[in-house]
């Protein structure tokens, strides 16, 4: 039977996308790299000129989304892509079990894919979130973008920018590559010194924190949390103001589906969005989410596009090891029914809005995941309220701290309702109160905080005796 | 009756974790009554080739949802997916889609 491509009536089709459009190889290949395109110029977040950090794990999204990055910044200069990229690779083995030698093999192999790339690069380990500062926690926001307009005027002035510097320089390579070579050093050297233990010691410890998550569920949500914080600090130190993550529209269907399941509906449009602005000063933006992870691995593959595979800690496990396994099975089963669940889903997504309820979200914000806590917890109704109430009652007595802490003013009966020691004082109990819903979900199942990475009990810490001083100073302006 | 065919099937994605790490395998299945078709190599894959954990790849008699299949580099949902007649010196490539990005 003689099908032709459905888009040029000519050529034989290779490929079937969404639900019956047979493409030939080229129309397939103008298609995808268009829409990858289409979503950046869509959402004109990206200003010329801006240090946009690509997140490559090596995995096949991630990879196609640098390898058109490369394209598109090769263009001739009126499609050119106008940004300027680094990469970020991120090596995951110790919390994933892997031996040094497997992870050394890995991360050889990434480093030849990421020379051959030539964007400046940095590759870190995962243990490095030893060494991070507490002000990764911090969001620092910025002024809103403003309106379209901003956005051309930015383009308009660049253009005239490159036409000024002569036409052998405008049409030019971009950045010289190798200016950053960074062969896992830590990305910075705290002046306070919260350097943390010697190499070897932080590993073990990642995989003595790892090992000691009860479920696979809350095991990948800390493995994503303390990605993301890593991710950022890279971002902040070396000037990136964007991070481009390789999230392709059947991850991030599943994603809302398993955001849902672990109670994180309130920041659905923040995980699954085009754009994550809760970090202010650098917003994550999703550019592949427009291409399924059935496009991915045909473009990948008819167009040898380059990945490294690495065992992720999920890697073999049954159907219902964990929440986002059990997510993946049933959304990628109805599918084969129903070829028009992942797209319903993504659409969904795609119609999420941002809005904090009254102009400006100043609130607290989660310590983990860094979202906005829109929450009542003295409201024991919500489920949030309730976990609030449950957990402050549940506390064994501790010790009353030293003089001069807040539990010996009188204003700390009122913020724990008279329910016995000050929560503050314990440190467990310090960090959960700073968590939204499905936070502390999660990391109830973390037997001990004293495994986590010391930047976040050291926030946890200096926000709570920021709150309590807060406490005191409106205490003290009543009396008076 | 069905001459002996020579194929070569590989597997990506993550897919070749579970045939001992080995993405291309060179294969010659035995002739036999029925023609050979994609639904007949996967009970052989199964038998022969497949090292552990069955269910990670076949579901029923088809692959399990997330792993394509391409035959001579195009998608198998334009050959007629699991009644595709194999050919000698056909390739079958599987790709499983199920890890990260």
């Amino acid at each position: 039977r003689e099908l032709k491509c459905v888009k040029c009536k000519e050529g034989q089709p290779v490929v079937v996308i969404r639900a019956g459009d047979a493409f030939c190889r080229d129309c397939f290949r103008a298609f995808y790299v268009h829409k990858f395109r289409a979503v950046l110029g869509k959402n004109r977040l990206i200003f010329p000129g801006e240090k946009v950090l690509l997140a490559w794990s090596g995995g096949p999204s991630s990879s196609s989304m640098v390898w058109q990055v490369l394209e598109g910044l090769s263009r001739d200069s009126a499609k050119r892509l106008r940004f300027v990229p680094g990469v970020v690779y991120v090596d995951e083995g110790a919390a994933c079990g892997r031996s040094p030698a497997d992870r050394a093999h890995t991360v050889a192999e990434m480093r030849l894919l990421l020379q051959a790339v030539g964007f400046p690069w940095h590759v870190v380990t995962l243990e490095e979130v030893f060494s991070l500062p507490p002000s990764v926690l911090r969001c620092f926001p910025q002024e809103p973008v403003g309106a379209v307009g901003t956005y051309k005027v930015a383009v308009d002035s660049y253009l005239q920018q490159q036409h000024a510097l002569g036409p052998e320089r405008a049409g030019g390579s971009p950045i010289p590559a190798q200016e950053g070579e960074r062969a896992g050093q830590p990305c910075s050297h705290d002046p306070r010194g919260l350097a943390g233990p010697q190499p070897a010691a932080q590993t073990e410890a990642l995989s003595q924190l790892f090992g000691s998550v009860k479920t696979l569920t809350a095991k990948e949500e800390l493995l994503h949390t303390l990605r993301t914080h890593l991710i950022l600090h890279v971002a902040r130190t070396h000037g990136y103001s964007k991070v481009m993550t390789g999230d392709s529209c059947t991850r991030l269907a599943i994603k809302l589906m398993t955001s849902l399941a672990l109670g994180r509906g309130a920041f659905l449009a923040w995980d699954t969005g085009f754009s994550d602005e809760r970090h202010g000063d650098v917003v994550v933006v999703r550019p592949m989410r427009d291409h399924t992870l059935k496009e991915v691995a045909f473009y990948n593959r008819l167009f040898a596009v380059p990945s490294v595979l690495a065992p992720a800690m999920d890697t073999r496990a049954p159907e219902k090891a964990s929440i986002h396994r059990l997510m993946e099975g049933f959304l990628l089963r109805l599918q084969v029914q129903f070829p028009s669940t992942v797209s319903t889903v993504y659409r969904t997504s795609e119609k999420l809005v941002k809005a904090p309820r009254d102009g400006r979200a100043t609130g607290p914000r989660c310590l983990l995941c860094l979202c906005a806590l829109d929450i009542d917890a003295s409201d024991s109704a919500t489920a949030f309220g309730a976990q609030t109430l449950d957990f402050s009652q549940t506390q064994p007595p501790t010790p009353r701290a030293e003089a001069g802490s807040p539990t010996e003013v009188g204003s700390a009966q009122d913020c724990c309702q008279g329910a016995g020691p000050c929560r503050r004082d314990d440190p467990r109990a310090r960090v959960m109160e700073q968590l939204c819903y499905s936070c502390r979900a999660n990391m109830k199942d973390v037997p001990s905080f004293d495994l986590l990475p010391p930047y976040i009990l050291a926030e946890a810490q200096l926000r709570s005796q920021s709150r309590a001083s807060q406490d005191i100073q409106e205490c003290l302006v009543e009396d008076s | 009756m069905a001459a002996p065919l020579s194929v070569e099937v590989e597997f990506g994605g993550g897919a070749e974790l579970l045939f001992n790490g080995i993405k291309k395998h060179q294969v010659t299945l035995p002739g036999q009554e029925e023609p050979w078709d994609i639904r007949s190599l996967l009970v052989w894959i199964k038998k022969n080739l497949l090292k552990e954990r069955p269910e990670l790849f076949i579901q029923g008699d088809s692959v399990r949802p997330g792993i394509l299949v391409l035959v001579n580099d195009a998608d198998w949902e334009l050959l007629g997916e699991l009644d595709y007649q194999l050919q000698d010196q056909d390739s079958i490539l599987f790709i499983s889609t199920l890890h990260g990005g």
